[in-house]
């Protein structure tokens, strides 16, 4: 289906989740609100013509630099194996909300989401085991945030995980 | 923690049959694994907060280091990625020269595979036969660029450098020998009474659990799903070359193996329809914010100088958008998402590993199998550590 079709056809059974949609490169990118968001992720799945049923990636956008609001983005990649169509969801999450997650739709965002988690700190309710994954069980901070300094922290030095300062 | 009749046996980050610092935690009932929990993270280097430091042109090397096994396939989804984000394509020339490389990658990554994966079963011969085949792939990559492993070949908008008539040779010649290396790997193997039975029934993944793990690439085929990015989403003229994609039925372990040795098959021929029609022409594009200008021009123009200064030392500047590229890995589908936000670096640049994924899916594949199994079906589904914790 064209990007056009597949915009259609959400616009039509979710008419207010659609935030705003643009086109990266391509492919076609729609902003969903938050309150309708697990809906339209499994209509996207169970739906017949659309049937995206291959969760290809979750990963967040930390827009601190950007001076964007809200904080964090997260963006679904999504294709569907009758047609092959790719599909970008994005979703805007500010700093501390929770996102549901869509490990009962696709099996394949348990890791991904655990990434985001560890990596940028975002919390997704409903999932089976959250906790780290790249980075050790105790480790303190997000470090692909903005704030996180690219050389690390220096374990010998007490500081405070908030402000990544030292004390 | 260990129950009554359950032992928790750690197949710790130091084993030979890993393929890299992996760690699985197992819970055995007698020989019988109930439960399995994979732990990554020992390689994690942070690439995707490096890479935000650098230019677009300095992430290429960063991008080698991923899947290290089949380095120019890295490097073709990453420029791709920014190609599109830029919106330039790339020469004709190029383009094969990509082909070719990322094909040539494709085979000395299967034939690690298939070397370390009769390794760990227990057929030691074929290691050998694997790795002296791929040092001819070795030779070739380094006529073109100079390294052996990590070749950084590519580059934004074309390639480093021409290959030359030496590159044409050592192509050919591989091309004329491989397909008698490769009846050589099947008769070790494929009707081999052992193999068989070590490695049928074993590790099966129905096509609907495949998709909904979030397989791709040689282990989704051999659940019997047709989604091969070169033929669902054709990029750099791989729509000119005629080639079949490998699909199995039962989603074994020994159907994933059939479907990577046929693999193997298939890039050969790619690559010999490649280097047999290879175009002539440029091979980087003919943008002044990404290519070059030569040498002589550079000698004699101020202008011309100053943009080589300026393209060596900052590289070209992404328009501000977001892309998702991505490209058919030896492991499944590798993608990349690219920030891009007016400068010369990436924003945020996230790598889409295939092998995260597919480790993601054994606490789902291991339980219900003997130990044993579980070292044939880690190594069916094909893992590099580099490309797992990026």
């Amino acid at each position: 289906m064209e990007n056009v079709k597949i915009l259609e056809r959400i616009k039509a059974k979710f008419p207010e989740a659609v935030v705003v949609d643009q086109d990266c490169c391509g492919d076609l990118q729609v902003t969903v609100s938050n309150d309708a968001f697990i809906e339209v992720m499994q209509f996207l799945h169970d739906d017949e013509q659309l049937a995206f049923d291959l969760l290809v990636d979750v990963l967040a956008i930390d827009n601190l630099e950007r001076r964007r609001k809200p904080r964090f983005e997260v963006v679904y990649v999504m294709i569907s194996m009758d047609s092959f169509d790719r599909l970008l969801v994005k979703l805007a999450v500010a700093e501390g909300e929770d996102v549901p997650t869509v490990t009962g739709i696709w099996q394949a965002a348990n890791w991904a989401e655990r990434e985001v988690f560890d990596m940028m700190g975002i919390r997704f309710a409903g999932h089976p085991d959250l906790r780290r994954i790249l980075m050790w069980d105790d480790f303190e901070g997000y470090p692909q945030r903005k704030d996180f300094p690219l050389k690390g922290k220096d374990f010998d030095e007490k500081w405070d995980p908030d402000t990544i300062e030292v004390l | 923690m260990a129950q009554g009749k359950l032992m928790t046996l750690n197949m710790g980050p130091h084993h030979p049959s890993t393929h890299g610092v992996l760690r699985i935690v197992l819970e055995l009932d007698g020989e019988m694994i109930v439960k399995a929990t994979p732990h990554v993270g020992q390689l994690h280097r942070g690439i995707e907060k490096i890479a935000e430091n650098m230019n677009y042109q300095q992430v290429i090397t960063l991008t080698d280091r991923l899947d290290y096994t089949a380095a120019s396939l890295n490097n073709f989804g990453y420029c791709m990625a920014v190609e599109k984000l830029l919106g330039i394509e790339v020469p004709k020339r190029a383009q094969y020269i990509r082909v070719i490389m990322g094909e040539l990658s494709r085979l000395a990554a299967h034939q690690i595979w298939v070397g370390t994966h009769a390794l760990d079963i227990g057929a030691m011969t074929l290691v050998f036969y694997g790795f002296r085949d791929r040092e001819m792939i070795y030779d070739i990559i380094e006529e073109a660029s100079g390294y052996r492993l990590t070749p950084s070949y590519l580059r934004i908008g074309g390639l480093a450098n021409d290959i030359t008539p030496d590159f044409i040779k050592g192509v050919r010649e591989f091309v004329k020998w491989f397909p008698t290396a490769l009846a050589g790997y099947h008769t070790l193997l494929t009707d081999n009474i052992i193999w068989r039975k070590r490695t049928m029934d074993i590790g099966t993944v129905s096509a609907e659990d495949a998709v909904n793990f979030g397989f791709t690439g040689p282990s989704l085929r051999g659940s019997g799903v047709p989604y091969d990015i070169r033929k669902a989403k054709p990029h750099s003229s791989y729509e000119d070359f005629d080639f079949q994609v490998p699909v199995g039925d039962k989603g074994d372990v020994y159907d994933r193996y059939l479907v990577r040795m046929e693999e193997m098959a298939q890039s050969i021929k790619i690559v010999d329809q490649a280097i047999e029609n290879l175009p002539e022409g440029p091979v980087n594009v003919d943008n002044p914010w990404v290519t070059n200008p030569s040498l002589d021009v550079v000698k004699n123009d101020i202008s011309a100088l100053i943009r080589r200064f300026k393209i060596q030392s900052e590289g070209p500047h992404d328009p501000v958008g977001e892309v998702y590229q991505s490209v058919e890995g030896s492991k499944g589908e590798l993608g990349f998402y690219i920030v891009g936000d007016g400068n010369e670096n990436p924003y945020r640049m996230k790598i889409r590993s295939p092998a995260f994924i597919l480790i993601s899916a054994l606490p789902k594949i291991l339980p219900g199998h003997m130990f044993s199994d579980a070292i044939a079906i880690v190594g069916s589904i094909d893992i590099v550590l580099g490309e797992v914790d990026r």
